[in-house]
């Protein structure tokens, strides 16, 4: 009823917003100060990024960082175009077979393709694309999710525009690339910003495609790093957790309207 | 066939192969190596019609990672559904600070699992970690609490909730948005209160809105396990094994394809069954109006 909060609840809000943000708050202390502040909460504790330092010293971060850039890049490049045309067929033109394959692709949404990782990775074997970026992306850029939310955005294009674009003698192509795609822009945008949190932060398939330095994107990096024997090193694990999610905070906390709509528009289906 | 009439198929094709090539051919692969014994060394796999899920229903360790799921399920999709739900409601209200309290429930969302675990492991860590010193203002001595048979389970749910919360918090906020004003003056006129208004207008109002982030939750509970390799592996004592994980053990740790895929068909039973009811329940919604 968006009125004033009673005042015990307004307490309970400011309570649960500070339990919420506390492990991340404590993990920010630990990696800021020296390891001797650790758990000792002191305003005069001395500041350092030797935490962070000692975290790219000891991992490739900087080049897991790339690789997981590359792969929510390509990623999101393959969804648009793969995407783009799928939801174009379903959208625009009446087939035999339109409601059966629409069908048969909307199962991705409830089986996503790390549930079959173990049958994925024997294609990906076959494919040789094993240790690549091209094997982390392949089972994603088909996204049925992505087609799903396209053609739900094409439909409501009016059929006068494309028309009067085809009077002007508009090829097939053209009319979708000049009057469908950029009257969906703010849905690309969403999209892709929903793409890219998703990719940026997934990790059991590129867990079980990835083995070495030159294809980890963060996230399999930092629980390699975390596991391989940093024995208690809490500061610089620390360190390393907000450094790999750092693009994404920043990024949230610079453009948080956009996200939380895009992630609005993106879920409501 | 004239050419126009094949222009929709060939939009499709790209799509369409990758697709099935990494959902429905998988699946077709998957039942038909649960058919099978795995190939080890010098004996060949061969064929044993249902034993594989036979024998998967009489493991004491498929049967606590079945148990250890749907407890997982039962636990977090009501509670993060309710916190969503409580978050959005202030989050809407003329909370002072309201944008601050959004961005901390937002917050979780944005970071990766792995990381998020990370932190929490720290977070958990016995006598040193915030939880343990915060406790121990209180005189409650040192825990394990991932360590511990009864308390590991729970601790890793902590997190699940914590992370998801906020995300579903969203789609509160923007199915309140939808609710006109009116309602809420005219449930005042009526000498509504605060709590009957939430209860009698607003929550029946955003049921569409609940059961979509139900079936969300329910996609996510069974597919998200990142935390479970950083937190606790799995154990002590299969304590925190979900059926994901366990898949993942069995295909890639202990080499079993063939048990692999009888849990995969195990999971696709119960993600099929899900989504059956999911379809009953709209169907039925659908008739109301």
């Amino acid at each position: 009823m968006s009125g004033r909060t009673p005042p015990l609840e307004a307490v309970a809000a400011w309570a649960l917003a500070l339990l919420w943000l506390a492990p991340i708050l404590f993990a920010f202390w630990a990696a800021i100060h020296p390891p001797e502040y650790l758990t000792k909460f002191d305003v005069t504790a001395p500041l350092t990024l030797v935490n962070f330092e000692r975290a790219f010293a000891a991992a490739p971060f900087a080049q897991y960082m790339l690789n997981t850039a590359i792969l929510v890049t390509g990623i999101l490049a393959a969804q648009f175009v793969l995407c783009t045309l799928a939801a174009y067929a379903f959208a625009r033109y009446e087939f035999r077979g339109a409601g059966v394959l629409f069908s048969l692709i909307l199962v991705q949404l409830m089986v996503a393709p790390e549930v079959l990782m173990v049958e994925n990775y024997a294609t990906i074997a076959k494919l040789g694309l094993v240790d690549s970026l091209a094997g982390v992306a392949a089972p994603y850029v088909a996204s049925a999710f992505g087609i799903f939310l396209l053609r739900q955005t094409f439909r409501q294009v009016p059929k006068a525009l494309e028309e009067a674009a085809v009077i002007e003698g508009a090829s097939t192509m053209q009319v979708l690339l000049r009057v469908y795609v950029p009257l969906a822009k703010p849905v690309y945008v969403a999209y892709g910003l929903v793409s890219v949190s998703f990719h940026w932060n997934n990790f059991l398939w590129p867990l079980v495609v990835t083995s070495s330095e030159t294809t980890r994107p963060v996230t399999v990096g930092l629980q390699v790093f975390a596991s391989v024997d940093q024995g208690v090193d809490w500061a610089v694990i620390s360190a390393a957790a907000l450094a790999t999610s750092a693009p994404l905070l920043i990024g949230f906390l610079l453009f948080q309207r956009a996200f939380v709509q895009s992630f609005m528009r993106a879920g409501i289906r | 066939m004239k050419r126009r009439a094949l222009i929709p198929y060939l939009l499709l094709a790209p799509g369409f192969v990758l697709l099935a090539a990494f959902t429905h051919w998988p699946t077709i692969l998957s039942f038909w190596s649960s058919l099978f014994t795995t190939a080890r060394g010098r004996r060949p796999s061969v064929f044993v019609g249902g034993e594989n899920y036979a024998a998967a229903l009489s493991d004491p360790i498929v049967l606590k990672v079945l148990w250890n799921s749907a407890l997982y399920a039962a636990v977090t999709i009501p509670a993060s559904i309710a916190l969503a739900f409580v978050m959005a409601l202030w989050v809407n209200d003329r909370l002072p600070g309201r944008g601050f309290a959004r961005l901390a429930y937002f917050t979780p969302t944005i970071l990766p699992m792995v990381a998020a675990a990370n932190i929490w492991l720290f977070f958990y860590t016995p006598g040193f970690g915030l939880l343990d010193q915060v406790l121990g203002l209180f005189g409650i001595p040192s825990t394990n609490w991932l360590g511990s048979d009864q308390s590991a389970l729970w601790a890793v749910m902590v997190v699940a909730v914590w992370k998801e919360a906020g995300f579903f918090m969203i789609f509160y906020l923007a199915a309140f948005q939808a609710v006109p004003p009116s309602l809420g003056e005219a449930a005042r006129l009526e000498g509504c209160g605060r709590w009957g208004y939430v209860r009698r207008v607003l929550i029946p109002l955003v049921a569409p809105t609940t059961l979509f982030i139900a079936v969300n939750a329910l996609i996510n509970a069974f597919r998200v396990v990142d935390h479970i390799f950083i937190l606790t592996g799995g154990g002590p004592n299969n304590a925190t094994n979900l059926l994901l994980f366990h898949i993942y053990e069995t295909g890639f740790k202990f080499w079993d394809t063939a048990g692999a895929a009888t849990l995969t068909m195990i999971l696709l039973a119960i993600l099929g069954a899900l989504a059956a009811v999911q379809f009953f329940l709209l169907e039925r919604r659908t008739h109301y109006r």
